[in-house]
């Protein structure tokens, strides 16, 4: 096609789950058309019960060039987790 | 009466495996990769309603006779598909629009049939109707998109009307069998379903800025064995396989 249909992202929420996983992306002319073929594309072998679609460029993503810096000082900083802090044996659960 | 039943489940089995032999033509073929995947998941569901209206078909027949032959060695004569079914896909235009004209029967078909005093029948239609309601849906859409598209898709959507036009009447003129099994509460009443085909043929047809042709839809014949010329070349591929090599499996 000259003119292509814009890309959307699907998202399928499962039987087992409450959350929408994101599975993938197609084309669609809109939205409505986006849903049924994701259902057409997607959810052949019973994956979902709720679609979600949104297009691709409302999508707005981190630089992956940026990654050292956005995510590397979290490397050292075992303080956040939980785990780093010892309980008092009084406290049996929290 | 089970001559009727019998001639009735191939009717209704034929109508849904050679649509879904037209449908699967496209295959491979689609104009985008969703919509190809969308036609053929169409073919599948409608090959899986034959598969079931011929095995009941071949239970009520014993002998031999399995849901395959029926579907595989049978020649046109023996076919009771009406004749709109078997028409070429041509472009996307007339493989929607016959998929609506279609669908939008059987919709009204199936929901009626639910209620037919063959029980058999009644489970199988109401099955295939969630199937039917999507295909309806997504026919329906297109025939609106394209009947509204641009100048090219809307004049695309009108020659398909013109070449397609002609067989919708045969839906709903009832074959001899339909009419026995009608006083037996078997089959359905064919003037309720033809209201309801106009009634949502207007609303879409309006959304889709579209004509209804004026002309008589005479076209008939299918479901009485008597075929366009397509049918054979449809049979001829459907069929090869078996006819060349029987029994054959993979």
């Amino acid at each position: 096609m000259s003119t292509e249909w814009p890309l959307w992202e699907v998202f399928i929420r499962s039987k087992q789950g409450l959350d929408h996983k994101h599975v993938g992306s197609l084309h669609a002319a809109d939205a409505a058309m986006a849903i049924e073929n994701a259902r057409d594309v997607y959810t052949r072998r019973q994956e979902g019960l709720s679609i979600w679609v949104i297009e691709s460029r409302n999508i707005h993503a981190s630089d992956p060039a940026e990654a050292d810096s956005l995510f590397d000082p979290s490397a050292d900083k075992i303080y956040r987790h939980p785990t780093f802090y010892h309980l008092p044996p009084e406290v049996k659960n929290i | 009466m089970e001559t009727s039943l019998f001639n009735y489940l191939l009717h209704l089995g034929d109508n849904a495996l050679i649509l879904g032999h037209r449908n699967s033509e496209w295959c491979g073929h689609g104009p985008v990769l969703e919509q190809d995947i969308a036609l053929t998941n169409i073919a599948l569901d409608l090959i899986g309603q034959a598969r079931l209206f011929y095995q009941y078909a071949a239970a009520l027949k014993g002998g031999p006779v399995t849901e395959d032959s029926l579907a595989y060695f049978r020649d046109v004569y023996d076919f009771r598909n009406c004749l709109l079914v078997e028409q070429p896909n041509g472009d996307w235009a007339h493989t929607v629009l016959r998929q609506f004209f279609f669908s939008s029967y059987q919709y009204d078909l199936y929901t009626a049939l639910q209620h037919s005093a063959d029980t058999q029948i009644g489970s199988i239609a109401a099955k295939a109707l969630k199937e039917v309601t999507y295909h309806l849906r997504w026919s329906g859409e297109w025939v609106v998109r394209l009947g509204d598209g641009t100048g090219e898709s809307k004049d695309r959507m009108r020659a398909a009307i013109n070449d397609l036009w002609m067989f919708t009447g045969e839906l709903f003129k009832p074959a001899p069998y339909e009419k026995t099994l009608l006083a037996n509460g078997i089959s359905v009443p064919a003037e309720p379903l033809k209201g309801e085909w106009e009634g949502r043929l207007q609303k879409i047809f309006e959304e889709a800025d579209l004509e209804i042709p004026p002309a008589p839809a005479f076209q008939s014949g299918g479901k009485t064995g008597a075929h366009s010329e397509y049918l054979g070349y449809i049979l001829a591929e459907l069929q090869f396989l078996q006819r060349a090599y029987p029994g054959s499996t993979w």
